[in-house]
C-alpha cells in the first residue's frame, strides 16, 4: 500500500509544477501590473518605468516565473492592493473560518447522509426510504442559496436562534468562550450546507447499496446460509461504502476552497468570499494566490481520494 | 449421516414467476424433476430457458416481493417452499450447495479468499477457530488450488478465471452438502480447465455420495458426466430421461434441434445447424399450446397438442406435446 501511496505522490510533483505556471501565466496575462492604483496622479511614465526596472518585469518569463516561486517557498504571496497587507495574512485569517466552517458540515453532512442512505437503499420502496427520496429530491430541486436565506429568515431573523453574520462575536472572551461563539456562528451556514450537500450522497450511497443487494457475491453469501443481516454487515456495508469514502478526499478540500454562496448570505468572513470581494475589488495578488490554493486543493483532494481507495480497496494496491 | 432414503429431492410442479411492471410472467411452470444422491442430473436449454430460475427457485434465493413460487420442492422429508428465511438459512450451504457462473463477480472484491470459504463454516458448524482454518486449507487442497497459505491470504482479483472457479466450489462444498446446484460452473472457462472442473466435481461427489444438479447449455459437458438429464424449453421440461435415452434416442424437436447443433466431428460439412428464431421473452411467451411451435413452423399444427403434457414413451424416458411424433427437419425428406 505505501508503495501505492508514494507512487502517487512522486505523481502529483509535476501536476503541482504545471499548475504553478499556468497560474503564474494567467496571472501574467491580466491587465495591469503591481503598481496600477498604487502610483499618484503625478507619477511620470519615467518613474513607473523605474519601479517595473527594480521589480523586474521586463524580464523573461521564465526568470519572473522563477523569481515568484522562490518567494512562494518563502511564504511570500505579495501584498494585496485592497487591504495594504501581505497576502499570507489576509488568507491565514480567512482559511481559520472557513476550516471550521468546513469540518463541521463534513462531519455533519456524512453523520446524516450515510445512515440515511444505508437506511434507503437496505428497505428499498419502503415508507422510510419514501421519506428519504422525498426529502432529497426536494432539497435537490431548490437551489441552495434559497434554502440558504429562508434558513436565515426564519432561524436568524424571526426566531433569533443563531447569529446571522460574522465568524466570531467581538466579545467573546477566553478559549471557551471563542469555541463557543465560533460554533454559534457556524450552526446554521453549516448545518444548511450539509443538508443540501447531503442529497447526493444519500441518493449515491442508496443506489449502491440496491446494486450490491443484487449483485453475485451477495448471492453467493446468501447461498451459504449468511443471514440478511449479516449479509449486510459483511458483505453490502464496505462494498457500497467505497465510492463515497473515495469521494470523501475532493468533498473535504472541496470544502476548504469555501463555499462562495454560504458565505455570502451569512456575510462569514471565509475563503469563498474574499475571492469574490478580491474579484470585484480586482486585487489581483489575492485572487492570484487564492487560484492557486484552489488548484493545490484539487490535487491534494484527487490525492486523499486515491489514498482512501487504496487503503479500502485492494483492487487498486500495487503488487 | 443421515437416512440415506432421505437424501434426494423431489421438485412437483414448481413454477416461478416474476412481477414485471406489476404483472406476473412465469420463468419457470409446472417442472417436476427427482434428483437421488450420488445421481448427477444435467438440467439443459438455451439461455432463459428457466434454468437458472430453477436452480434459485430451489435455493430461496427469489425476493418474495417480487416473485411467485408455486408447487412444492421436498428435500430430506421438508417442503422448502414453506420454510422461512432463517429455517432456509439453516439449509442453504449446509445440505445444498450452490457453485455459481462467472467467479469474479460471485466472489466479493474485498474479503480474502480465506475468509470468504471460511463464513459458511462459521454459520453451520461448531468448530473453534483453528479447526476452521485447517478446514479452509483442506478445502483450498481438496479443490486443487496450489500454494493454499498464500491464497487463502489473497483477493478474487489475484487469481486466475479456473483459480476463482475452484474457490467458488470449495465455498460450496465446504460443509460438505447433500445436493449440490452447479449453474454453469464451466462456461466462464477455457476447454482445459472445463476438464478438470467437472473431473473435479465428480470426485468430489463421489467423496460426498452428494446428488448433483448441473446447469448447462453444453450438451459436450453433459454427456461427459450426466447420469440423468432433463431438457428445458421457455421454462418447461419438454424431455427427460436417462443420458443414454437422451443421446441415443432423443425424440423432441426442439432436443433434436439442439443435438444437431453440435458440432460433429464426421459430419460432411462445416455448418452448424441453426434453431430458428430465439426463445421468447417471458412478457411474449405463448401461455398454453407447445411454446415451441413457433420455431419449428413447417410442422401442421395438428401435430401439437392443445395441452402438452408429458408422455412416457420408455421407462423413465418422458416427452412433452405430441409433435416428436411424425417430427422431421426441413431438410430431411
Amino acid at each position: 500500500m505505501w508503495k501505492t501511496v508514494l507512487r502517487r505522490v512522486l505523481i502529483m510533483i509535476p501536476e503541482v509544477i504545471v499548475l504553478s505556471v499556468l497560474v503564474f501565466l494567467l496571472a501574467k496575462a491580466m491587465p495591469g501590473d503591481p503598481f496600477t492604483g498604487s502610483i499618484g496622479p503625478h507619477t511620470s511614465a519615467a518613474q513607473i518605468h523605474q519601479l517595473k526596472v527594480q521589480a523586474g518585469l521586463y524580464n523573461p518569463w521564465y526568470q519572473q516565473y522563477w523569481n515568484w516561486v522562490v518567494h512562494l517557498f518563502h511564504g511570500n504571496l505579495g501584498t494585496s492592493f485592497q487591504y495594504q497587507e501581505p497576502v499570507t495574512r489576509i488568507i491565514g485569517e480567512r482559511a481559520i473560518n472557513t476550516v471550521w466552517l468546513a469540518l463541521f458540515t463534513m462531519v455533519l453532512t456524512y453523520a446524516i447522509a450515510i445512515p440515511m442512505g444505508l437506511y434507503a437503499g437496505r428497505h428499498q420502496n419502503h415508507i422510510g426510504d419514501n421519506i428519504i427520496r422525498v426529502y432529497t429530491f426536494v432539497t435537490m430541486a431548490i437551489p441552495p442559496f434559497v434554502i440558504l436565506l429562508i434558513a436565515l429568515w426564519i432561524f436568524g431573523y424571526v426566531l433569533g436562534w443563531a447569529p446571522t453574520t460574522g465568524s466570531v462575536s467581538a466579545t467573546a472572551s477566553g478559549t471557551m468562550g471563542t469555541v463557543l461563539s465560533r460554533l454559534q456562528h457556524i450552526i446554521l451556514p453549516g448545518l444548511v450546507a450539509s443538508l443540501t450537500g447531503t442529497v447526493n450522497i444519500v441518493q449515491y450511497l442508496r443506489s449502491e447499496v440496491i446494486d450490491a443487494k443484487h449483485s453475485d457475491y451477495v448471492r453467493t453469501a446468501r447461498s451459504k446460509g449468511v443471514p440478511t443481516t449479516n449479509v449486510f454487515r459483511h458483505h453490502i456495508l464496505r462494498n457500497s461504502l467505497l465510492p463515497i469514502a473515495a469521494f470523501a478526499g475532493y468533498s473535504i478540500t472541496g470544502l476548504l476552497g469555501g463555499s462562495v454562496v454560504t458565505e455570502m448570505i451569512f456575510s462569514y468572513p471565509g475563503m469563498g468570499l474574499l475571492f469574490l470581494n478580491s474579484i470585484s475589488y480586482r486585487d489581483y495578488t489575492v485572487i492570484t494566490a487564492l487560484v492557486l490554493l484552489y488548484g493545490l486543493l484539487n490535487l491534494l483532494g484527487t490525492l486523499l481520494s486515491d489514498i482512501i481507495l487504496t487503503a479500502v480497496d485492494p483492487r487498486v494496491r500495487v503488487q | 449421516m443421515a437416512d440415506e432414503e432421505n437424501h434426494f429431492l423431489k421438485i412437483e410442479d414448481v413454477s416461478t414467476a416474476f412481477k414485471i411492471q406489476g404483472k406476473y410472467y412465469p420463468a419457470v411452470s409446472d417442472v417436476s424433476l427427482d434428483i437421488h444422491n450420488d445421481e448427477i442430473v444435467a438440467i439443459v436449454g438455451e439461455s432463459g430457458c428457466g434454468k437458472s430460475t430453477l436452480a434459485t427457485t430451489i435455493m430461496g434465493l427469489h425476493d418474495p416481493a417480487e416473485t411467485k413460487i408455486g408447487g412444492k420442492i421436498e428435500f430430506e422429508g421438508q417442503d422448502l417452499l414453506t420454510l422461512n428465511e432463517d429455517q432456509m438459512n439453516k439449509i442453504r450451504g449446509a445440505k445444498i450447495g450452490m457453485i455459481f457462473q462467472d467467479p469474479l463477480s460471485a466472489l466479493n472484491p474485498l474479503k480474502r479468499i480465506g475468509d470468504q470459504i471460511q463464513e459458511g463454516l462459521d454459520y453451520h458448524t461448531k468448530m473453534t477457530e483453528a479447526e476452521k482454518k485447517a478446514r479452509v486449507l483442506e478445502l483450498v487442497n481438496q479443490v486443487g488450488i496450489p500454494h493454499p497459505e498464500r491464497v487463502i491470504r489473497q483477493f478474487p482479483h489475484e487469481l486466475s478465471g479456473g483459480m476463482r472457479q475452484r474457490v467458488v466450489i470449495a465455498i460450496a462444498i465446504a460443509c460438505k452438502p447433500d445436493l449440490m446446484i452447479a449453474d454453469e460452473p464451466t462456461t466462464a472457462l477455457d476447454v482445459t480447465i472445463q476438464a478438470q472442473i467437472l473431473d473435479l466435481l465428480k470426485d468430489i461427489q463421489k467423496e460426498n455420495h452428494a446428488g448433483i444438479i448441473l446447469i448447462t447449455h453444453d450438451l459436450g459437458v453433459v454427456a461427459e458426466t450426466a447420469d440423468e438429464v432433463a431438457v428445458m424449453y421457455a421454462g418447461q421440461v419438454v424431455e427427460k430421461g436417462s443420458a443414454k435415452q437422451i443421446f441415443d434416442n432423443p425424440l423432441h424437436p426442439y432436443t433434436r434441434s439442439l443435438l444437431r447443433s453440435m458440432p460433429q466431428k464426421d459430419s460432411e460439412n462445416d455448418d452448424l445447424y441453426v434453431i430458428e428464431g430465439s426463445v421468447p421473452s417471458l412478457q411474449k411467451m405463448p401461455q398454453d399450446g407447445c411454446k415451441f411451435a413457433p420455431r419449428i413452423p413447417w410442422v401442421p399444427e395438428s401435430e401439437h397438442e392443445a395441452h402438452p403434457t408429458m408422455h412416457e414413451v420408455e421407462p423413465g424416458h418422458r416427452v412433452r406435446c405430441t409433435c416428436y411424433k411424425n417430427f422431421k427437419f426441413q431438410d430431411e425428406a
